[in-house]
Parts: C-alpha cells; structure tokens; sequence
C-alpha cells in the first residue's frame, strides 16, 4: 500500500467500525437494564476485547461481574458542580447504568481483566482452552 | 435563591438514581474541508460561570494527556483531542455499538479571560479547564458613598 499513513488507517478503521454497526453478533439477555454503555466487541487472536467508553465514572463506582458467558458491567456516573455556579451549558449526562451482554463463545471467567484509563473500560475475555479450535491430524 | 439552590439539588439526587441513556456521539460537521477524511467527534459539554471564573468540562475519552490541545485565541477557546489508535492495532472488530476519532470543539468566550490562567486537569476521560475571568470583566461592587 502506498497510503500507510496514520490517517488513512484511522478512516479506514472507522469505515469498518460503521460497516459492522450492532450486527447481530452479541445477544442481550434480558436480565440487564438499558443498551447504555455502548460497546465494540474485538477478536485478538483466540481472545476477545470489549470496549466502552464511560468518561467520568469513577472505577470504584464500577461493578463487572462474570458468570458463565454472561458479563454484566454496572456503575453510576455522577456530575456534580458548585452550587454558586449558573450552568451555560449541560450535555453530559448523570445516571446509573447496568447492562448484561452474553458472548457467543465459551469464555474463562477465572481469566477476565479489566482495565479502566481515560474513561475507557476494557474488558479482556479469554476464550476458555476448551472452545478454542483444534486441528486434528489425519491418520 | 434558596429555593433555586434547593430544586437544583433535588433534580441532581434525582439524576443519580435515573437509568443512563445512550447519547450517540455527534459528528463534527466541519465548516472547512480537511485534507483527510477521518471523521472527528464533537465532545459532551458543561459550561458554568461563577464570579471569577468560567469552567468548561469536556468529555473526551481515550485521549492521553500528551495529546490533548487547549489554545484560547482572540476570544476562542478551542480545544482538539486526539485518541491513541494505535491501541485498536491487533484487533479485529466483529461487533460494534460507537464509533472513534478524535474529538474538536470551539466556543467563543462573550467574557474576557486571563490568557495567563488557564487551568486544565483530566480525570477519567473529562477535561475541566478552569478560565480566570480577566479583572475587567469581574463584577465589581459599587460602593455607595
């Protein structure tokens, strides 16, 4: 390719991230509340990467719990401002969230990392060793 | 006054127990062409103004410090923020609910600000810029003689 600039990569990356726009990859259970906070689901490897971006939630008002394929992230995000201030302009939001997503394969529980900088979450699966393909050798 | 203060702090009790909704990420609709066709995000916004000071609070996830931009200019405040990409290199999306780019907004200040004063701090993906107001445009009792 010519064009291997960081720009070209970075359009080229968003076109996809639109062309797969909620496909019906991951399913809902109906267990979990809104579709807040949105999120992008990545294959690395035999692993799987969930991102969210929920700037301005603190990680200790982040509760994720794993069971079995299900992942359930909740939280509360707050906006609080002086009370002498006369507000010009409110577009973020405050609230509590908690969503519920099951990933169509088999993940470890014992191996979910999560990691929360800049406001963005993510939450590394492992797929569990005995969902990952196996080659079978021909005798 | 009081009653004010009061109805203010029982709507933001009351937002705290409100379920989130999905805001979908606006897209900057650019009033001159850039030379590449990225798409940039325009940042959730708060302003509020106090006596001294006017505070802009930003919502600009995924951007690292060192790649934030805040200039005040001619009264225009513009504040450009780029995410890292190449943290998304090695993965393969198969599923997605957002978009990403990086984030540019502008306003124009309608009161002078201290050029000099200009605090910033980031936490968890907001940015709060702290705007000193310049002293000729701080309220300034009158004394009665």
């Amino acid at each position: 390719m010519v064009f291997a600039d960081p720009f070209e990569t970075l359009f080229n990356f968003q076109q996809t991230l639109d062309a797969l726009r909620a496909s019906s990859w991951l399913e809902s259970t109906p267990s979990g509340g809104g579709p807040y906070p949105p999120l992008n689901v990545f294959r690395k490897g035999d692993d799987f990467v969930i991102t969210t971006e929920i700037p301005g939630v603190n990680a200790s008002d982040l509760d994720i719990k794993v069971r079995g394929n299900a992942i359930q992230i909740a939280g509360i995000k707050t906006v609080d401002y002086s009370d002498k201030a006369s507000r010009h302009r409110r577009e973020r939001m405050a609230g509590s969230f908690d969503r519920s997503v099951t990933i169509p394969v088999e993940i470890d529980p014992e191996r979910v990392k999560a990691e929360f900088r800049n406001g963005i979450l993510v939450l590394y699966l492992a797929r569990a060793e005995r969902d990952k393909p196996k080659s079978i050798k021909v005798v | 006054m009081r009653t004010h203060r009061a109805t203010r702090k029982m709507e933001d009790t009351m937002a705290k127990s409100r379920a989130l909704e999905v805001q979908e990420k606006k897209e900057l609709a650019s009033k001159e062409e850039t030379t590449v066709p990225a798409k940039y995000y325009v940042p959730n916004t708060d302003i509020y103004e106090t006596d001294d000071a006017l505070t802009v609070v930003m919502e600009i996830p995924g951007v690292e410090k060192k790649n934030l931009a805040v200039h005040v200019e001619n009264d225009v405040l513009r504040v450009e923020g780029r995410i890292d990409f190449s943290k998304y290199e090695g993965l393969e999306p198969v599923y997605t609910e957002y978009n990403v780019g990086n984030f540019v907004r502008a306003f124009n200040l309608s009161s002078k600000i201290d050029q000099d004063k200009v605090g910033a701090q980031l936490d968890d993906g907001v940015l709060t810029l702290t705007l000193k107001k310049s002293k000729q445009a701080m309220p300034r009792r009158i004394l009665i003689s």
